[in-house]
């Protein structure tokens, strides 16, 4: 019977396991494949450096507002049937722009405010020949820089945070709010003192799991940027070229740094899931 | 109806037959009113469907404007149908039949490993279920980005035994296929309980072939099909794996394309989201037949 369960373990071992651990530990091993820490300096390179409060900045400006309009949207899908067409065809849409984006994401984006996008030549045909959309800052179209990724980004990420919290809304029992009528309490009360508190870990949990999905999305940003700015970028720029000069395997370094933060992350969200697991019986 | 009304006159609560209140759970508290719930989804629906539209409109461009007014047609539709431009897309295509290779094997990978494995674990050591559990979702916390840097090494070594075709991409993609193919099947499972299913099949002097055949995978198939269908949507999908190795595949090919014939890329970026979407709508709808029937 033990014997049943060894495919699938050699299959994690060789496929996860082994390229995790080499991702990770090729980090501590110089060009001659020697043991170092020293490897480890690169996190300390401004270059580097910038990149993950890049990554931090973009990741955490999507989660939050991410969250917030996510959020509002299952406030507007409460009472409506969970069988219906409706939730239906929001459930199924959100999981296709939180999952399955990536490349045609981008595409998408540049379609509509790139360089050429449409609403780019619409605000120029309105006679606004330089808006944001096509001089932001020095570097012109605002989304082949660092900034504009929280455009695409926001495209996922207020889906993902629809899949995450609606459960979590559909949590919330009718007779409590019966309960705050009853007692005389107004809709502002019962969001304040009910339906808030409830949602607040549940709320927390998601914006963590938002700003891990955008720490470690890698395509949308491939496809738009070219010169780099992100960590996922820097890795792949790693894995190609010598990015910081004499330091070797900067892209297993990078791989750790990811990996410690995303390990951070999940531990937090996955606490506040607990916590927020008690109200969704 | 306000909630103070509502305290006004319990008669109207109580008039209104019980059915109408299951179908609308929370009138008191958090659900909105009709206006506010329209004007939320109507903006969310237009910034949502804003970028769609921009590449159906994009992809229908013909030539450059002309005093600011740009012509629209099927030109580029045509073109991918006109034998003297095959050469242009014949990356495209190849990346297409790669991907759906690699699809094939994906979800074989998940119903010959990750399914039986489940069963087993279910029905032999269920104290293993939350080491399968966390062995699962582990590629949500181990970013794809991240698994390639271990990947690329891995693959020196499998080109060595399979050759390095495309299909042998499916090793590396079933693994980030993993946290979404587990869930349907763990949660159709937890809906049943397959040890009583499976005694009460062996009691009745059924084999242990039949169990399984008769028994736990037909009650099984709506989680199986969920789990297959997102499978197919996430290796469709998958551009990290595939440009980090250097294969040619569905979404690597889509980006080439968007330096040479950006239009043709648009099609194909509109039709695959238009596909994921329905297999992700079937899903939906197939889950939503599974909560019925559990909760009847």
């Amino acid at each position: 019977m033990w014997l049943g369960l060894l495919p699938f373990l050699v299959y994690v071992v060789l496929f996860l396991a082994v390229p995790a651990i080499i991702a990770v530990a090729s980090g501590f091993f110089d060009s001659n494949g020697v043991f170092t820490f020293a490897n480890l300096k690169a996190l300390t390179q401004p270059q580097i450096l910038n990149q993950f409060i890049a990554s931090f900045g973009v990741s955490a400006v999507t989660a939050v507002v991410g969250a917030v309009a996510g959020s509002i949207i299952c406030f507007a899908l409460m009472g409506t049937k969970p069988d219906g067409v409706l939730r239906s065809v929001v459930d199924s849409a959100s999981s296709v722009l939180a999952q399955f984006g990536g490349v045609m994401l981008a595409f998408a984006f540049i379609a509509l405010i790139g360089t050429e996008g449409l609403l780019t030549k619409l605000l120029e045909q309105a006679g606004w020949l330089q808006n944001p959309l096509n001089h932001f800052g020095t570097n012109g179209t605002l989304l082949y820089q660092v900034p504009g990724l929280t455009i695409p980004y926001l495209y996922f990420q207020v889906p993902l945070m629809v899949l995450t919290f609606m459960p979590a809304m559909e949590g919330l029992k009718t007779t409590w709010g019966e309960a705050n009528a009853t007692l005389g309490g107004t809709r502002f009360t019962y969001w304040t003192r009910i339906a808030m508190p409830i949602l607040a870990p549940a709320f927390f949990g998601s914006m963590i799991l938002l700003f891990a999905n955008a720490f470690s999305s890698y395509a949308t940003a491939a496809a738009l940027i070219s010169q780099g700015g992100i960590i996922p970028l820097a890795i792949k720029q790693a894995t190609s070229s010598e990015t910081v000069v004499g330091i070797a395997n900067v892209a297993g370094v990078l791989a750790l740094g990811m990996v410690i933060v995303m390990v951070l992350l999940m531990s937090g969200y996955g606490l506040l899931q607990r916590r927020a697991s008690r109200w969704q019986r | 109806m306000s909630e103070v009304a509502a305290v006004a006159n319990p008669e109207a609560l109580i008039d209104r037959p019980v059915r109408k209140r299951r179908a609308r759970p929370l009138r008191f508290g958090a659900v909105p009113s009709r206006a506010t719930r329209s004007v939320i989804l109507i903006i969310a629906a237009i910034l949502f469907l804003a970028p769609i539209v921009a590449l159906v409109e994009f992809s229908l461009r013909v030539g450059q404007p002309v005093n600011g007014v740009q012509a629209h047609g099927f030109l580029h539709y045509l073109a991918i149908f006109d034998p003297a431009s095959s050469g242009t897309y014949q990356d495209l295509f190849q990346g297409i039949v790669n991907s759906l290779i690699i699809c094939v094997i994906t979800v074989i990978i998940v119903l010959v490993l990750l399914l039986p494995t489940m069963l087993l674990v279910e029905l032999r050591f269920p104290k293993l279920r939350r080491v399968l559990e966390f062995i699962c979702i582990i590629p949500i916390t181990i970013p794809t980005v991240v698994l390639v840097v271990g990947f690329v090494p891995v693959y020196s070594a499998v080109v060595g035994i399979f050759g390095s075709a495309p299909w042998t991409l499916a090793f590396a993609v079933g693994v980030i296929v993993l946290p979404y193919a587990y869930r349907p099947i763990a949660s159709n499972m937890a809906a049943l309980d397959l040890i009583v299913l499976s005694e009460a099949a062996l009691s009745l002097g059924a084999s242990w072939g039949s169990v399984l055949g008769r028994v736990i995978l037909p009650n099984l198939r709506r989680g199986i099909f969920a789990a297959s269908f997102i499978t197919i949507a996430v290796v469709l999908g998958e551009y990290t794996i595939a440009t980090f190795l250097s294969r040619n595949v569905f979404q690597t090919a889509l980006y080439q394309l968007q330096h040479t014939d950006p239009y043709v890329g648009a099609i194909f970026a509109v039709l695959a989201l238009l596909f994921g979407f329905i297999l992700l709508l079937i899903i939906g709808r197939v889950g939503s037949a599974t909560r019925n029937r559990t909760s009847a």
